[in-house]
């Protein structure tokens, strides 16, 4: 880690040093998920629940096409996984990407330091003086994809602004009979001739405010069309009406984060995935209200606009991996958009 | 709030349903007062923590029924009831009272969980119709109150189909039934032991993987998942009989999610107010799956659940049920997060069931739909292959050498896992095993590493590497060193040499994402040590007594668990070893430090000389613990109490009675035998019938009495040779009594005498016990004066139990136990003396101690002690009372008279005065007419058919016990038992009587 602090295991067959955001997840199962999750493009995630990989890699679980993460730490990954779906061993889905991990990690030591001093670079390295190099930065340059593509067919039509999207976020949108278009979020400026019924704001890697340049564009869009932001989207939802976001100490990954619905006062659990958070006390003077917080230390998990359809959320409705005791908002959304309907809305 | 909450328990320790209603109980009554609640606890089980007066305010001992907690309501007047945390026992009270108006009558708000929705959730048919409702799958199953249904069912979708009698606990009185003939026998047994007459037939869906879910749901509707976990077993085997391991190991994310959503769906639907545990079935082949069954309240899934997460259940239970909602409660460990959210793990945790089976080695081992586990150990490790040998470790028994293991294979018996290793050793594949035993493949791969493990470190040098795996994988440096052919000592110091130290890690409930200031730690060798010894001038080491068995239940984790207050309240800080996850003991909340670890000697003194304990008291887990003090002398570690000389003195019967001769008090005529010639040398010089006891056992162990030669060399070959040497006793049939004492090394504290009403060659555990007994002045002193003469002669300190025969006016020692007993907490709860809190003051010793000049108790009431049985699971085991200690739990009644106790204690048996149909007499008593004009075998098809008394020795009587215990009727297999129960019928009216309990006064005090 760039503090100093080093770690030994065992380096995987294929192994190459690489450097990247050291990053943990709690979850105890969805190794698969996260490691094809656009959001941890770049970083190396260690996970916390010794026994990785049991029941092997299979082609539906996946996230996006390839493997996102950098790096991967972990106590043990399994030699002989069992489960019907399995195509590859963890391992060997990683070798054959050529994706660097070590092994025999005590990765809640690993956790602890990253608790303890926060997120930072760290390297996997077989060299023990590892010179670290600036960060790459911008990552969401990096996922998002070259054009338009669209998929499904239904009466309804979302644009789903591509950070680097979720596999599942379109699953629930299809299995909802919806037309789904998603769009780089440098070329966000076609909605406007699409003119879909809704707009989504995708999750994705990195700074949100990465996206600057692009924050008058989205508000222009957000004033016109009923839109959801999820993870990053929410985020950028944030700075384009003007509320500022923070970085956390070191985040929340996993699958066991509870967040309140301040309007009903439910609780639920929740799959998240970020570093960086909306700050409340900006949201003062901009049209946005809380409408999520977080059960454990209070953050912002969700904006809702006083006056127009627009809502988001910090964690992950689409869930994968992780609960989907937050599906729900996606069918809040859709019925909303229904029911005002987009142009009744707008005035 | 200022409530005054009635809370039933659980009764009893039965198969099924045990230790785990005292943890939760327990936590269920702290949280109540915490909220400033009054509590009332009716629970007859006097073995229990939660009946101590430090956890309940008003404690009964009084039978499980409506009747008696109506008059228990009529009485103290409650204004709510908590039902949830008694088991289903409890429960099923619950659903009676509220149905015959009870609680309405007197104003009794029910907490938690509805009526409504615990009958939609317990009775078959209300909840498969809630599943089709909600599109939850279920097996197809049919409702069947007639034998000609079940049949009708069978015919349509073929054998096997399995047999679930409504509202029973642990599977009881059902089954698998793989044809016709099995139908017939099984299908009258559920219809009997079902309360509503309705038995659940449904097709069999065995070999699917089998997951539990345990949920929590406030009033808001707020659902969290606490833990799930994994049937190495799949389905066919009772939960309750399955290893489980926890979290789930085999389930990708997508069916991680699916179940979690329909157990959540479910729980919604059910209203749920509190805990709830949700079983399902997944098929390993694709994503079907089938709901089994849900039980909406704390049960002994959910202790385990708590155990393995650090998640405390029953308290947030209890909480709930008041009307808090989770994301208003602190999460306990973090104490900065909120229970509502559900526990990550960075371990893994293996439950492993304990059976009784090494007592009744004559029954059939097979697992199936009913529980036949007395209790359950569990190990945490951070490899599954740790976890495993450290929950093997911990089960503190001998595994037998298997003979043709493919047949525990295809029917699954307890020695299935052992069979599996067998086989893997000899070269077997994965892929056979597994197409047998429908084991996922996953687990079948951790067995086989573990025995590649033990072939390199048989075949191997013990390079660094080699070593370090093997103590990953969780083999003791005994178990290295004999694989090896090495001693033990050149084991550890290679392992010293290399480095390789078991580390120590703590359970903190979200896998170090927050800071946790916790004292629950499990050891490995898979990762650092994270902990500083505790900072404290004075500690102590309680050792616990493992798991429930026969012989050996919930009253030593009482003690344990007394003692460790005991010394809290004297200043020393306290460690805790135990692998129980059932009991309080093994709470966090109880000692200064837990470590959930097995009882074995390189693991308490790396716990020892890690956290440089001062004491190690050996004398409050059992026999478990004490039977560790001569390895822990032998390494140096200080022992509270006796040497291990003096243990050995008492236990080696030659040098005991060579003892009690030197005293001058009369025991009966022995002989200790080391080897099976011996032993019948030894006989040839004494008349027939002869009691042969081995050595190091619990509960009687192999203990029994021998009418001629042919039945000793019988024994004698059955007898394990860890148990040698073995006495031969004459027998003698005189009265029996025992006493509890506590001793400082020269005065003695004796309270009372307890009375056994069964004869000798009864075990003590098995018999009705009087307290305080009847018998006369002069043969109390008697007892007294040799209590004190044996305890002053071997210099005793502590706590101590002796037992005597008394025959004709003479007083006999039988034996001695240098330990904490079972009788403990009865001793202590109806004298109302801190019997342990005393043991522990003699042996710190840290203030003069007047023990002699203590004022005696007084004695309002009498007490009877009862033993319990569980046949219903052992329906093949002929419960004739012998040496041989059968029973699982015990109770307690008090009453103002004998007959009163008496009459409670019988409460559940039929009036044979008032009904003559409901009992069947076998039994030479001129003193009562019992003849009957029907047939044994008519009688027991007669609806009423409720008690069966029959104490004869001869084949056709043991065939006649045993068909009574298969049709659900109570069986009384001694004389004086049937005598007691008569004398019972004399008394017309009870009243219930709490407790005794003085006010701050006395001994406590000084």
């Amino acid at each position: 880690m760039q503090d100093g602090q080093t770690f030994r295991g065992e380096a995987s067959p294929h192994f190459n040093d690489i450097q990247g955001e050291i990053v943990f997840f709690t979850g105890m199962t969805g190794y698969q998920e996260v490691l094809t999750d656009p959001s941890y493009k770049g970083q190396i995630v260690v996970f916390t629940y010794p026994l990785i990989g049991n029941y092997g890699v299979n082609d539906h679980d996946g996230e996006s096409e390839e493997i996102q993460v950098s790096g991967v730490v972990m106590y043990q990954c399994a030699d002989f996984p069992s489960h019907y779906q399995k195509t590859h061993s963890l391992g060997s889905y990683l070798d054959q990407n050529q994706v660097p991990y070590i092994t025999g990690v005590d990765t809640r030591e690993v956790t602890k330091a990253i608790r303890s001093k926060g997120t930072q670079q760290a390297a996997l390295s077989q060299h023990s003086n590892y010179t670290f190099e600036h960060p790459e930065d911008k990552q969401i340059f990096g996922v998002k994809e070259d054009h338009i593509t669209t998929y499904g067919e239904g009466d309804l039509h979302i644009s789903l602004i591509d950070f680097g999207w979720k596999k599942s976020i379109v699953h629930a949108l299809l299995n909802r009979n919806i037309r789904v278009s998603v769009i780089p979020f440098t070329e966000a400026r076609v909605i406007h001739d699409l003119n879909p019924d809704a707009v989504i704001l995708s999750n994705g890697p990195g700074d949100p405010k990465d996206t600057k340049d692009l924050l008058p564009e989205y508000k222009a869009i957000l004033e016109q069309y009923p839109s959801l932001g999820i993870c990053m989207g929410h985020q950028v939802i944030a700075l384009a009406y003007g509320a500022d976001t923070t970085k956390l100490d070191f985040g929340h990954r996993g699958a066991n984060h509870p967040v309140k619905d301040v309007l009903t006062g439910n609780v639920f659990l929740t799959s998240q995935n970020h570093n960086y958070v909306v700050m409340e006390d900006s949201l003062e003077g901009t049209p946005l209200v809380k409408r999520f917080c977080n059960v454990n230390d209070g953050s912002v998990e969700g904006l809702i606009h006083e006056s127009k359809l627009v809502m988001s959320a910090q964690f992950h409705p689409e869930a994968h991996p992780g609960p989907k005791d937050a599906e729900w908002l996606f069918d809040d959304f859709i019925k909303l958009v229904k029911s005002k309907g987009v142009k009744t809305h707008v005035s | 709030m200022s409530l005054k909450v009635l809370v039933i328990g659980s009764g009893p320790i039965m198969i099924g349903q045990a230790a785990e209603f005292d943890y939760s109980g327990t936590q269920g009554c702290l949280a109540l007062k915490e909220e400033g609640c009054e509590v009332v606890l009716v629970n007859n089980n006097p073995a229990t923590i939660m009946t101590d007066y430090d956890i309940a305010d008003i404690v009964y001992s009084e039978p499980l029924t409506v009747e008696s907690i109506a008059g228990v309501i009529e009485r103290e007047r409650p204004d709510a009831l908590l039902a949830g945390l008694g088991g289903q026992t409890a429960l099923n009270l619950a659903v009676e009272l509220e149905k015959e108006g009870v609680l309405a009558k007197y104003n009794v708000e029910l907490l938690g969980t509805s009526v409504h929705s615990i009958q939609q959730g317990e009775d078959r048919e209300l909840f498969r119709s809630l599943m089709n409702e909600l599109d939850q799958p279920v097996p197809e199953s049919e409702v069947i109150t007639t034998l000609e249904q079940a049949k009708a069912f069978a015919s349509l979708v073929g054998y096997p189909i399995i047999s679930r009698p409504a509202y029973t606990l642990g599977g009881r009185g059902g089954g698998i039934v793989h044809s016709e003939e099995e139908l017939i026998e099984l299908i009258p047994t559920g219809l009997k032991a079902s309360p509503i007459h309705q038995v659940i037939v449904e097709k069999s869906i065995a070999g699917f993987k089998e997951i539990e879910y345990e949920i929590m749901r406030d009033k808001n509707g707020t659902c969290i998942s606490v833990c799930n976990m994994e049937n190495f077993d799949p389905v066919g085997v009772h939960t309750g009989d399955s290893i489980v391991v926890a979290p789930s190991q085999t389930l990708t994310d997508v069916e991680y999610q699916m179940l979690r959503t329909a157990a959540f769906t479910i729980v919604s639907a059910l209203e749920v107010i509190g805990g709830c545990n949700v079983q399902l079935a997944l098929d390993p082949s694709s994503q079907q799956y089938y709901v089994i069954e849900v039980n909406p309240r704390v049960s002994r899934s959910s202790a385990l659940a708590s155990k393995a997460t650090g998640y405390p259940i029953a308290k947030i239970a209890t909480k709930i049920a008041l009307g808090y909602n989770l994301d208003e409660l602190k999460n306990p460990l973090t104490q900065n997060t909120y229970a509502s959210f559900e526990p990550a793990l960075d371990y893994v945790v293996v439950k492993f069931p304990r059976w009784p089976f090494d007592k009744f080695s004559e029954t059939d081992r097979a697992l199936g739909t009913k529980m036949r586990a007395t209790g359950e150990v569990m190990a945490i490790d951070r490899t599954l292959e740790g976890a495993f040998q450290k929950a093997i470790q911990s089960l503190d028994t001998k595994i037998p050498v298997i003979q043709e293991e493919w047949h525990h294979l295809k029917k699954p018996t307890d020695l299935r896992y052992f069979a599996i290793l067998q086989l893997l050793h000899q070269g077997e594949t994965l892929d056979s095993i597994h197409r047998v035993t429908k084991i996922d493949l996953f687990f079948l791969q951790v067995l086989k590493n573990l025995v590649d493990i033990e072939k390199q470190l048989a075949a191997q040098t013990l390079s660094e590497p080699l070593l370090k795996r093997a103590k990953t994988a969780g083999f003791p440096d005994q178990k290295i060193a004999e694989i090896h052919n090495v001693s033990e000592e050149e084991i550890s110091e290679k392992r010293e040499a290399y480095g390789i130290q078991r580390a120590f890690k703590i359970v903190d409930t979200c896998a170090a994402e927050f800071e946790a200031a916790t004292n629950y730690v499990y050891s490995t060798f898979a990762g650092n040590n994270e902990i500083e010894p505790l900072k404290a001038a004075r500690k102590a080491l309680i050792i616990g007594s493992g798991p429930i068995r026969i012989g050996q239940g919930v009253e030593f984790d009482y003690s344990a668990v007394k003692a460790i207050q005991s010394l809290q309240q004297q200043g020393w800080t306290t460690i805790m070893v135990n692998n129980n996850p059932e009991t309080v003991s093994t709470d966090y909340e109880t000692a200064d430090r837990l470590y959930f670890e097995p009882i074995q000697k390189e693991v308490i003194s790396s716990i020892v000389h890690y956290e440089n304990v001062d004491l190690v008291f050996t004398q409050f887990g059992g026999q478990t613990a004490i039977n560790m003090a001569a390895d822990l002398e032998d390494m140096g570690i200080p022992l509270a109490g006796v040497s291990t000389e003096v243990l050995d003195a008492l236990e080696d019967r030659d040098k005991f009675y060579e003892a009690l001769k030197g005293l001058d008090i009369p025991h009966v005529t022995g002989t200790t035998c080391h080897t099976k010639i011996e032993a019948l040398e030894a006989a040839e010089s004494y008349t027939f019938p002869l009691l042969c006891r081995p050595s190091y056992v619990i509960g009687g162990q192999g203990m029994m009495i021998i009418e001629n030669k042919q039945e000793l060399e019988h024994a004698l070959n059955e007898t394990d040779e860890r148990h040698y040497p073995i006495v031969l006793d004459s027998f003698m049939e005189g009265m029996e009594a025992e006493v509890d004492l506590v001793a400082d090394g020269h005065d003695i504290f004796l309270p009372e005498v307890m009375e056994h009403i069964e004869p000798g060659g009864v075990h003590s555990g098995d018999s009705l016990a009087v307290f305080p007994s009847r018998i006369s002045p002069a043969i109390k002193d008697k007892i007294t004066d040799y209590s004190r003469r044996i305890s002053s002669h071997f210099h005793y300190k502590g706590i101590m139990n002796i037992q005597f025969l008394i025959d004709k006016g003479t007083v006999y020692v039988l034996e001695v136990n240098p330990r904490a007993s079972r009788t403990v907490p009865i001793v202590s709860k109806v004298a109302d003396v801190p019997m342990i809190d005393l043991a522990v003051k003699a042996l710190i010793q840290d203030n003069p101690f007047p023990l002699g000049h203590l004022e005696m108790p007084s004695f309002e009431h009498v007490a009877v002690k009862y033993p319990v049985f569980s046949s219903y699971a052992m329906t093949e085991i002929d419960h004739k009372l012998g040496p041989n200690m059968k029973s699982t739990g015990e109770g307690m009644c008090l009453g103002r008279t004998v007959e009163e106790a008496l009459r409670k204690v019988f409460s559940h048996l039929p009036h044979f005065y008032q009904d003559r149909n409901s009992c069947f007499i076998e039994m030479d008593d001129p003193d009562v007419d019992h003849s009957s004009d029907i047939s044994f075998e008519d009688w027991l098809t007669l609806d009423e058919s409720g008690l069966y008394v029959n104490d004869q020795k001869t084949e056709e009587a043991r065939r006649r016990r045993i068909q009574a215990v298969k049709n659900g009727v109570f069986v009384i297999s001694e004389w004086k038992t049937y005598k007691a129960y008569l004398q019972s019928l004399e008394c017309e009216q009870v009243i219930p009587l709490p407790l005794p309990k003085k006010i701050d006064e006395g001994v406590r005090s000084l």
